[in-house]
């Protein structure tokens, strides 16, 4: 009695459409939150009590409340207890509200499959079809483990409505679950002889799932079901069949079917020439017959076209197919044109030639107002680059980089970067692309691109001048593109000379002065919009062009005193070293920032050629660098592109100098042999070797952070009794060298020469020839004699002087020729251990 | 597979949210309105196409999308679904919610939606077509709204008798009784 009191006290909850408009009439976002925090809690209320008369209304209402964005996971268990209600009316809400609101919580998956279990066996075919609805929406592992059996035995049910989703149901199983194939594997025998074209539709839905999930139920469908005549007889009913108003859809006897039959034939007749060749002739006939006013025709042709170009199909055909999309590219329908440029993608890979046909076309969709298409557009566009279209494709590709919309910008200058690179005709025009794609959108460009630039111009020697010209006209327009600029800032530090020499061709020449440039890379210096990365660049080219430069050092000297006190530690750290190499060490400025040898991979064949055809010249381009300066500028290099101040790693390469030596060793062989007697001539390479440069591996132990170069003791050079060196020993001949400093003047070394003959034959007309980088003078002195006795019987001594005011370590070249039992001997060698007590 | 189905307004007021894969709720909250800014933006003369929704699914995903008079119709559907077929779809979605609200507009979706839901129930389902034919889906549904008639007539009984109790003029009713909140009856 209390109960029912209760119950009459109770007012009868607002019905679905009187919340609705409540919630329509309010006016701000607060009091919609008010009124449905209020109608929640009722609703909770009612849940708590257990009513029965209102729980359909309730949760309708919470399913509403659900779509507006509001928690309604509280409604969940209603739900379940709405399934297993008698009513339809409460089975049907709560089956709703379980596809709406069930998360993935397995306990309650647990109660939803007992009650599926139930209405799956339900002799009402409406309630059949809910469960079948819910069971495909949510189908948990679990869940299609349980209920596989009854889905299979629904699938053989003589009623279509319940048939067809069945079907589905089947297909979410087996995706979730592929083993439970074969169950449902008999059951596809008899759907595709179904009239109902709702059970056709999902048979063919069920049969390409298992085509595509097991090759095996593939091969199955081939070969021993005769699925291609079938599906075939399927289509061919369809489009010769008349006007049906069942299916029709805007002309066409049901489009659907049509597709999903072609996408069924798709994936038989790939890789099968026999299931092809069946289906070659429907295929001709859907692509001829289909009309194509409407958007229904169009996604039918479109669909037959993939098919085409997937299966083995005639030549003929595939010509067809590559046409209708190129038809589809002059559509006035943006849809088609988008589909139209997707699928030709799809196909560029294996009709390249005829896609190329379209290239006018798609290069035009480039300029399409629709984002969508361009997009599209833009890959396939890059997709046709070659090396006969690459200057007109690139031309446009560029005009769209330009008006580009900025998430393309990214994706379309990388893609630029590497198509310039896999098909540029000439380096000049690669530099031109290049260029154009830093100044029009440098802030896109990713990290690599600027590596490759980079090195792409220390290549090009000859494109240097006018590589830099425009880069520093670019950076005086504009210094916000970061990328940009630090490939600007890293040339003109480089080449910062050549900028000045106004030796570009074809161009009108730059008039600047050296200050104006310092002040350029001084405002980046200074931009706020500059980054650390961009300003380690630029530091590190200032730095250079105290080389480059005659007028402005003092200028750059009291720059870096500036940034020695800036509070990003990369740039402070760099500046101080870069100042001490002005105080402490200006002896070797120039050779620490000689100008870097090409960067590439390629760089010992690279530089040996280049090196060797500017010998002739006077200092046009100086051959390449010391691994040891090499190293530290291309360990400045790798900080700046890691972005690290880590100097981490400069430690292997400080023990692997060998192997760029070894070109250096030949260009100066090249070099000595040209002109051995005149002491050093034309441009001096500092000759790398491993031992020789001990202050400077010192020094740059100090630079690089304390990273221990070598030991020091190796050396352990005192001034007072200098070790000798044998400089030569091959076949009976050994050259020994003795040193001394000169005591008159500090910068001469005195190097006493003592060669000896072990054979027992005389060496007669020794000739001893010495050449030295330019930074030194060399003074050979006429030696004791031209004979080496045999048996160390007896020496020849010869005076070497050498000035070096510098007090760079000593390197030399020797050649030396002598008659040996008849016959004239040449040789040559290195001498690069010099003690360095000699120079220090 | 179709992921989802999402009809929202010219303002991006949703009035259909329907997902094949699961999200929570506030996912797709967001999801509803991601696809609104992307959607609302677009030209009447653009293609019914649009990739690269960040939420749902990724690159393999495609907004494909219809715009009738106040409402989008939305369906987010991944690369094994044909574009063209896709908005084909939606068109006989639409007719059929014409055939059975004689004349759509969107206040029927608004005080309808469960309705919507089971339209939609017998034209796809678990993310796939079930069903093109528009006569048989609203033959369907007209059959069923008779089931549940019935069962009004029926069940609804004692619903009736609740509230024909309320009515009754009880001479010994407690004078605690609290009367019904009138505005609730609105």
């Amino acid at each position: 009695m209390s109960q029912l009191l209760e119950k009459l006290t109770m007012p009868a909850p607002a019905k679905l459409r009187d919340l609705i408009r409540q919630i329509r009439s309010v006016r701000t976002q607060a009091e919609e939150r008010a009124v449905i925090e209020k109608e929640c809690a009722s609703i909770r209320g009612m849940f708590r009590e257990e009513d029965n008369t209102y729980r359909c209304r309730n949760v309708a209402k919470l399913l509403y409340i659900h779509m507006l964005g509001y928690p309604a996971h509280f409604g969940q268990l209603e739900c379940l207890k709405l399934i297993a209600s008698p009513r339809f009316t409460d089975k049907r809400i709560g089956y709703l509200g379980a596809a709406l609101l069930l998360d993935e919580r397995q306990d309650v998956h647990l109660l939803v499959t007992n009650s599926l279990k139930n209405d799956l066996n339900h002799n009402t075919q409406f309630v059949v079809g809910l469960a079948l609805g819910t069971l495909g929406n949510i189908c948990s592992v679990e869940m299609s483990r349980d209920l596989a059996g009854e889905v299979e035995k629904l699938l053989k049910s003589s009623n279509a409505y319940i048939k067809k989703k069945a079907a589905l149901c089947a297909v979410r199983i087996i995706r979730k679950v592929p083993e439970l194939m074969e169950m449902f594997l008999p059951a596809t025998k008899n759907l595709l002889n179904e009239k109902n074209h709702g059970v056709l539709l999902t048979a063919v839905c069920l049969i390409t799932e298992m085509c595509d999930k097991s090759p095996d139920a593939l091969a199955h469908f081939r070969k021993q079901n005769k699925m291609v005549p079938q599906l075939v007889r399927i289509l061919k009913n369809l489009i010769m069949a008349g006007y049906s108003p069942e299916h029709d859809v805007s002309g066409v006897s049901d489009p659907f079917l049509q597709v999903r039959i072609l996408r069924l034939l798709r994936l038989l007749g790939k890789n099968d020439s026999e299931a092809s060749e069946a289906m070659n002739d429907i295929l001709a006939q859907v692509a001829t017959n289909t009309e194509t006013t409407k958007n229904v025709g169009n996604s039918i042709l479109y669909e037959t076209v993939l098919t085409i170009m997937d299966i083995k199909s005639e030549s003929g055909l595939r010509v067809l197919a590559v046409n209708i999309l190129g038809r589809f590219l002059l559509n006035n329908d943006k849809n088609i044109r988008y589909v139209a440029l997707n699928s030709l993608l799809k196909t560029v890979q294996t009709d390249l030639n005829a896609v190329q046909r379209h290239r006018s076309t798609i290069v035009d969709c480039l300029k399409d107002p629709d984002i969508s298409i361009r997009k599209r557009a833009m890959e396939l566009s890059f997709a046709l680059v070659n090396s006969n279209n690459v200057r007109g494709m690139m031309k446009e590709l560029i005009f769209f980089l330009e008006k580009a919309d900025a998430i393309f910008k990214v994706d379309c200058t990388s893609n630029i970067c590497i198509a310039a690179d896999k098909y540029a005709p000439n380096k000049r025009w690669h530099i031109d692309t290049m260029l154009k794609v830093l100044s029009t959108s440098g802030s896109y460009v990713r990290d690599d691109v600027i590596a490759h630039m980079i090195s792409l111009v220390s290549e090009a020697s000859s494109l240097q001048a006018y590589t830099v010209q425009h880069l520093f006209r670019a950076i005086q327009e504009d210094t916000t593109q970061q990328p940009l600029v630090q490939v600007a800032s890293w040339c003109v530090g480089e080449y910062g000379d050549l900028l000045m020499s106004g030796q570009v061709e074809e161009e009108e020449p730059l008039q600047v002065t050296e200050d104006e440039v310092l002040d350029t890379l001084e405002k980046i210096m200074n931009s706020s919009g500059s980054t650390a990365v961009t300003k380690s660049f630029t530091l590190t080219a200032i730095m250079k062009l105290s080389t480059r430069f005659t007028q402005t050092i003092p200028r750059i000297q009291a720059l870096m005193d500036q940034f020695g006190s800036s509070v990003d530690m990369e740039l402070q750290q760099r500046s101080v070293e870069f100042g001490k190499l002005f105080k402490s060490y200006d002896h070797m400025r120039s050779g620490l920032l000689e100008r870097m040898p090409p960067l590439d991979a390629k760089v010992g064949s690279k530089g040996d050629g280049e090196g060797a055809n500017t010998n002739g010249e006077t200092t046009a381009v100086s051959p390449p660098t010391s691994p040891a300066v090499k190293q530290e500028e291309g360990n400045a290099l790798l900080d700046l592109l890691g972005g690290g101040p880590s100097p981490a790693p400069v430690i292997p390469q400080m023990e692997k100098p060998a192997a760029p030596p070894a070109a250096n060793n030949d260009l100066l062989g090249d070099l000595l042999g040209l002109d051995l007697t005149s002491p050093a001539p034309g441009p001096a390479p500092i000759v790398p070797g491993m031992s020789a440069p001990q202050p400077q591996m010192d020094m740059l132990g100090g630079l690089m952070d304390g990273v221990a170069a070598q030991p020091a003791g190796q050396m352990s050079a005192n001034n007072l009794g200098i070790p000798s060196l044998t400089a030569y020993e091959k076949n009976g001949l050994k050259i020994e060298f003795s040193f001394q400093r000169d005591n008159s003047n500090a910068n001469v070394a005195i190097i006493t020469l003592t060669a000896t003959n072990s054979t027992d034959t005389p060496m007669n007309e020794f000739v001893f020839q010495a050449a030295v980088p330019k930074t030194f003078q060399l003074q050979l002195q006429s030696p004791s004699g031209s004979v080496v006795p045999p048996s160390n019987m007896g020496v020849v001594t010869q005076v070497i002087k050498i000035l070096n005011p510098q007090k760079a370590p000593i390197r030399m070249r020797i050649k030396l020729t002598y008659n040996y039992k008849g016959t004239d001997i040449n040789d040559m060698g290195e001498v690069n251990s010099f003690p360095a007590a000699l120079w220090q | 597979m179709i992921k989802a189905i999402v009809v929202f307004n010219n303002h991006g007021k949703p009035r259909l949210i329907k997902f094949f894969q699961h999200y929570n709720e506030d996912m797709q909250q967001q999801i509803v309105r991601e696809t609104f800014h992307l959607v609302s933006k677009r030209d009447e003369n653009v293609c019914n196409f649009l990739e690269g929704g960040s939420l749902i699914g990724g690159s393999d995903y495609k907004i494909i999308y219809r715009h009738y008079a106040t409402l989008y119709f939305v369906f987010c559907v991944d690369s094994s679904e044909s574009e063209l077929g896709i908005l084909d779809l939606i068109q006989v979605f639409v007719e059929t919610l014409d055939k059975a609200f004689e004349n759509v507009c969107e206040l029927d979706l608004i005080f309808h939606v469960d309705k919507v839901h089971y339209i939609l129930q017998e034209l796809v389902m678990g993310g796939m077509v079930l069903e093109t034919n528009m006569t048989e889906i609203v033959t369907r549904i007209e059959e069923q709204s008779k089931l549940e008639k019935s069962e009004a007539g029926l069940a609804g009984a004692p619903a009736r008798v609740v509230s024909a109790a309320k009515n009754l003029d009880l001479p010994k009713l407690p004078s605690n009784i609290q009367l019904p909140n009138l505005p609730s009856f609105r």
